[in-house]
């Protein structure tokens, strides 16, 4: 396993025009960690997650993925660093004129993988895994919010990505089904050690991830307390931006313990 | 304070045309590496030219008829309603079929594909396809670019065809000329240069419908407001800069005596 952190961004700043969207932001993401980006709408969590897989170019700064500076490769220079990585979109982002089946098997096929036998077996097994494998047919119009969520993340992890990003994986989706979804990155980070990072505005997402692990006996998540294997929140750290600065980075239990008033508005 | 929304002004303008002349470099050269998605040009192919069809040739029909019937009142004069088979024809082949072909093209288009694309960017497919390892100008751009390409001449001689169809349904109806008086003297009056001429166009059309729909859509910006705007803009932008075109070419074609 590499030495190397998963992701690194150091001192790296974005302006949109003449709006300074993130200021010297430097993070650091280990392998097989998670990293829960918090912070209100508009303090610059989705440019950083965009940041972190070259979507998006800083003005200033370096970002690494794997030991590796990608702030200067071109596009196509980036693809073999991109499929290490896997994303899923606030919205899911699903090709709407592509079946389920399809949109899980783009990743594939771009690739170069030609065998449609082996790409259909795997996107089966990839929707098994997040338990959409009944609507392999339909498309995305066809699917609920939480359903396009799901198949976002099987599109995702068709590639077996060492690192996931999740830009607002449970915006917009009632309690249940955001839980659905969280189970479902546990799943992906206790089974596959996948590194993370996950972008929120809800506080009780974090606290999940952090507090509890995911039980392939029960296919649901358990309390992490008492169990053999480290807690996930050991692995697990919060970072909170304001007005695109680094505004606290540490541990859950950091997080809890701080007095900071406008942190404690977070756990109001 | 004006001088600097000027400058403001002008230098928005001369990065849209830096940005518009790298789009079209960059899906010209994508022609000559891979991959090529040969299956989403025939798809564009379809859409873009099967499916203007329809409206190529009801506009061609109806454009020949009337330029028979308004020259028609003009050549009677002269006593020269011979000739009526001659006018429909270099108007429609050198002038108008390209033209109005083109607009109609642009008008379907343009719109449709700003519209596409620039839903696209909204809701973040086209950084989707980015992450999954695809070039969006490639995937989108360069078909779009050789599917109008290829079906905008084609499409014009269709339209020029049905024009000429027009004017000889008015001839004989309306005007009771013969019908070999109005064949041959279309016939006769057409030379290869105003053949060419007329196909000429369509390549420099085809690349403003297609490239002027995919820029307005990768510039979107302001959500589903956004997209209104950049459709709306795409149609504008590309019928005013065909009519510019189609002025600096017959310029052109003239100025080295083509004709």
């Amino acid at each position: 396993m590499s030495s190397a952190p998963a992701i690194e961004t150091r001192n790296v700043s974005l302006a949109f025009d003449e709006k300074q969207v993130l200021r010297d932001v430097s993070i650091r993401l280990g392998t097989a960690e998670t990293l829960v980006l918090l912070g209100v709408t508009g303090s610059g969590k989705s440019v950083l997650l965009k940041l972190l897989m070259g979507l998006l170019k800083p003005d200033s700064g370096r970002v690494l993925v794997e030991g590796r500076d990608i702030t200067p490769l071109e596009e196509s220079d980036l693809r073999p660093v991109r499929r290490r990585m896997g994303i899923v979109f606030q919205e899911g982002a699903l090709f709407d004129s592509l079946s389920v089946h399809e949109n899980v098997a783009y990743g594939l096929r771009e690739a170069g993988r030609t065998d449609e036998e082996g790409i259909a077996r795997l996107v089966r097994e990839v929707l098994q895994f997040v338990a959409m494998e009944d609507a392999i047919e339909k498309m995305p119009s066809e699917l609920s919010g939480g359903m396009q969520r799901r198949v976002s993340v099987a599109r995702a992890i068709v590639t077996q990505p060492a690192i996931m990003l999740y830009d607002s994986p449970t915006a917009g989706l009632d309690p249940i089904t955001s839980h659905t979804i969280i189970i479902l990155i546990a799943k992906l980070r206790d089974m596959q050690q996948v590194s993370s990072v996950v972008v929120t505005q809800r506080v009780q997402d974090a606290f999940v991830l952090a507090n509890f692990v995911y039980s392939p006996d029960q296919q649901d998540l358990i309390p992490a307390a008492g169990k053999a294997a480290p807690p996930p929140h050991a692995a697990t750290r919060f970072l909170v931006l304001r007005d695109g600065e680094v505004y606290f980075q540490g541990t859950p239990d950091e997080f809890v313990r701080s007095q900071d008033t406008y942190l404690r508005e977070f756990l109001a | 304070m004006i001088r600097t929304l000027i400058a403001s002004f002008v230098k928005r303008k001369v990065l849209a045309v830096q940005e518009f002349s790298l789009l079209l470099v960059s899906s010209l050269r994508h022609l000559f590496s891979p991959p090529r998605y040969i299956v989403d040009t025939l798809i564009q192919a379809d859409v873009i030219g099967f499916g203007s069809l329809p409206i190529v040739l009801l506009v061609g029909f109806f454009t020949g008829g009337v330029l028979a019937l308004q020259s028609y009142r003009t050549l009677s004069t002269f006593g020269e309603v011979g000739l009526l088979g001659q006018v429909v024809a270099l108007s429609i082949v050198r002038e108008l079929g390209p033209v109005l072909t083109a607009l109609m093209v642009a008008g379907r288009n343009s719109s449709g594909i700003a519209s596409e694309i620039g839903s696209m960017l909204v809701s973040e497919q086209i950084d989707a396809m980015r992450a999954l390892g695809t070039d969006p100008l490639r995937k989108l751009v360069s078909p779009r670019l050789y599917a109008t390409t290829l079906t905008l001449p084609l499409l014009t001689i269709l339209g020029d065809f049905f024009g000429l169809l027009g004017g000889y349904f008015i001839s004989v109806s309306t005007v009771h000329l013969s019908s070999e008086v109005y064949w041959t003297s279309a016939y006769k009056a057409l030379t290869l240069q105003d053949v060419t001429q007329g196909l000429i166009k369509p390549f420099f059309f085809a690349i403003v419908i297609s490239l002027v729909g995919c820029y307005s859509g990768l510039h979107t910006k302001g959500g589903t407001e956004g997209v209104g705007r950049a459709t709306t803009q795409a149609m504008v932008v590309a019928s005013v800069l065909i009519l510019i075109l189609d002025f600096f070419i017959t310029k052109f074609l003239i100025g080295i005596r083509f004709f």
